[in-house]
């Protein structure tokens, strides 16, 4: 049996998404910005693309940018925003943010700003009251996830949005993992820019986008044309933005329901059968499809590695973290001890998990554990 | 990204256990990069007859491990004692270069076990468990 549980790092395209693009390979293949009917075609689904977006976070369809992804989102809005006023240099994150976003920051504090990283509890969230203690007027900048791709944690992005607000600081949230599981209205969570990925939501690679307040004047990174109304330019991927859209309409709240319920019976399953496992980060707030596990004394490649043998897809920390060899940044800053990091693994759903694999993993997951154990000291 | 060699010592490591009251026992590696190895020794009449391992760590600790336990197994102390970490990755088919600090550590432990080995012959005294200083530094 094959089982896919690595949706957080990317997900399976929905048919109904590759349906929907062919025609922009074939038939409207033309350039966006051309003006003859090849190129009208072009236009008219990028624009109802964007459209579709805008809806789906109540913001304006010209407050849409299509990008090439998740971090070409993050490396704008930073950037961007950071430059907006040359008096303000300071700028706050969190510790657990995408490397997108972390190391766009520590770029800029080698070029002179001041960043402040604030910590997590051990649920991965932010305390408001440090954010609160660290803005000052200096802050040009605030930018902490909307919901963190390792542990699932869902921080309160409307409290802080009014937070910065108050503080005249602007606002961006990374929300690649929760487009379409939570919902998001950039008026209401007082959001300046958010950052969205296509491929975590059973959409094409290559694409994203940005959602950027109409009114900023942010800094550009890449310098050409005047697409995506002058802020990024390029030909435009429509056929990426199509299926970007198409796939954000695809998911309805009973999908996350049922995702829920699934999930629930994975951690409860595991914790029940497997001796000395412990669910890393929040029960409640905590993304539908996220589990995040520590098997005391052994290592989570290992476990991954046996899984990967039965056919069972899964990670340890993220895909991006599978270079290095330190434990994952996020179960550090949540006050894991390094062993109990070093032992975790992360299980996504999506839509298209099933009870059966569920039922498959909980049947082959004690044994493996047990295996794993028989190897190590501990 | 494993070699074939690599995955079969994995999923079937040789000599996995710890031997009582063994001739040498040593341990090298840290919690912090994820790695932690126990390598016991048995010897008689100078040569190797039992070796067995446990490893805290990731797909490539262990089948190192797992492959240097049946590279030394009924080797003299001398052969033993020469051993590179090169001729355990060449064994293994190959490391990814951000893994070959696994191949390193298990002949580290090994040599560990040796000097184990040897102070006691020459000393006749129990050496201090090393397991207790490496707890220490975690």
């Amino acid at each position: 049996m094959k089982v896919y549980l690595d949706n957080g790092a990317s997900t399976k395209v929905d048919e109904k998404v590759v349906k929907e693009m062919i025609p922009y390979f074939t038939e409207k293949y033309g350039n966006a910005s051309s003006l003859h009917s090849f190129g009208r075609y072009a236009l008219e689904g990028l624009e109802k693309a964007r459209r579709t977006i805008a809806k789906k976070i109540n913001s304006r369809a010209d407050e849409i940018i299509f990008t090439s992804g998740g971090t070409e989102s993050d490396n704008l809005a930073i950037y961007g925003a950071a430059h907006i006023n040359p008096k303000k240099k300071h700028l706050i994150t969190s510790a657990i943010e995408h490397p997108a976003v972390l190391k766009t920051f520590q770029n800029l504090e080698k070029k002179g700003f001041k960043v402040t990283y604030l910590g997590v509890d051990k649920g991965g969230f932010v305390d408001i009251r440090e954010l609160e203690e660290s803005l000052t007027k200096e802050t040009v900048l605030v930018s902490i996830m909307h919901a963190n791709n390792e542990v699932g944690a869902i921080q309160n992005i409307r409290e802080i949005g009014m937070l910065c607000h108050k503080y005249g600081a602007l606002f961006h949230t990374d929300a690649v993992q929760s487009l379409t599981k939570v919902p998001i209205n950039v008026k209401k969570d007082h959001i300046d820019l958010a950052s969205f990925s296509s491929h975590k939501i059973h959409g094409p690679k290559g694409v994203g986008a940005l959602f950027v307040r109409h009114d900023l004047d942010l800094e550009k990174l890449m310098h050409g044309g005047k697409h995506e109304f002058d802020r990024r330019p390029g030909t435009e991927n429509v056929s990426g933005a199509v299926g970007f859209a198409k796939s954000v309409t695809l998911v309805k709240d009973k999908d996350v329901k049922r995702i829920k319920k699934l999930r629930d019976k994975l951690i409860d399953g595991i914790l029940k059968e497997v001796k000395d496992s412990i669910l890393n980060g929040s029960r409640e707030r905590r993304l539908c499809n996220n589990v995040n596990i520590s098997f005391k004394g052994i290592e989570g490649e290992t476990v991954g590695t046996y899984l990967d043998i039965k056919g069972i897809a899964t990670s340890t920390g993220s895909a991006c973290a599978s270079k290095s060899l330190n434990p994952s940044h996020v179960l550090v800053a949540m006050g894991l001890k390094v062993e109990q990091a070093h032992g975790s693994i992360r299980m996504t759903l999506s839509k298209f998990t099933t009870e059966k694999e569920i039922d498959y993993v909980l049947k082959v997951l004690p044994g493996i554990v047990k295996k794993a154990r028989r190897i190590s000291m501990f | 990204m494993y070699s074939k060699k690599v995955m079969q010592h994995f999923e079937n490591p040789r000599n996995v256990g710890i031997i009582k009251n063994p001739s040498g026992f040593g341990e090298k590696g840290n919690l912090r990069c994820g790695d932690v190895m126990d390598i016991y020794i048995k010897v008689e009449n100078d040569k190797i007859v039992d070796i067995k391992f446990k490893t805290f760590g990731c797909v490539a600790a262990i089948a190192s491990t797992s492959v240097l336990t049946e590279m030394v197994k009924g080797k003299t102390i001398l052969e033993a004692e020469q051993l590179t970490k090169n001729e355990v990755v060449k064994e293994l088919g190959e490391l990814p270069p951000v893994k070959l600090h696994c191949s390193l550590l298990a002949v580290d432990a090994l040599h560990e076990a040796i000097k184990n080995y040897k102070d006691k012959q020459n000393k006749g005294e129990e050496k201090e468990s090393i397991l207790k200083t490496c707890s220490e530094e975690i």
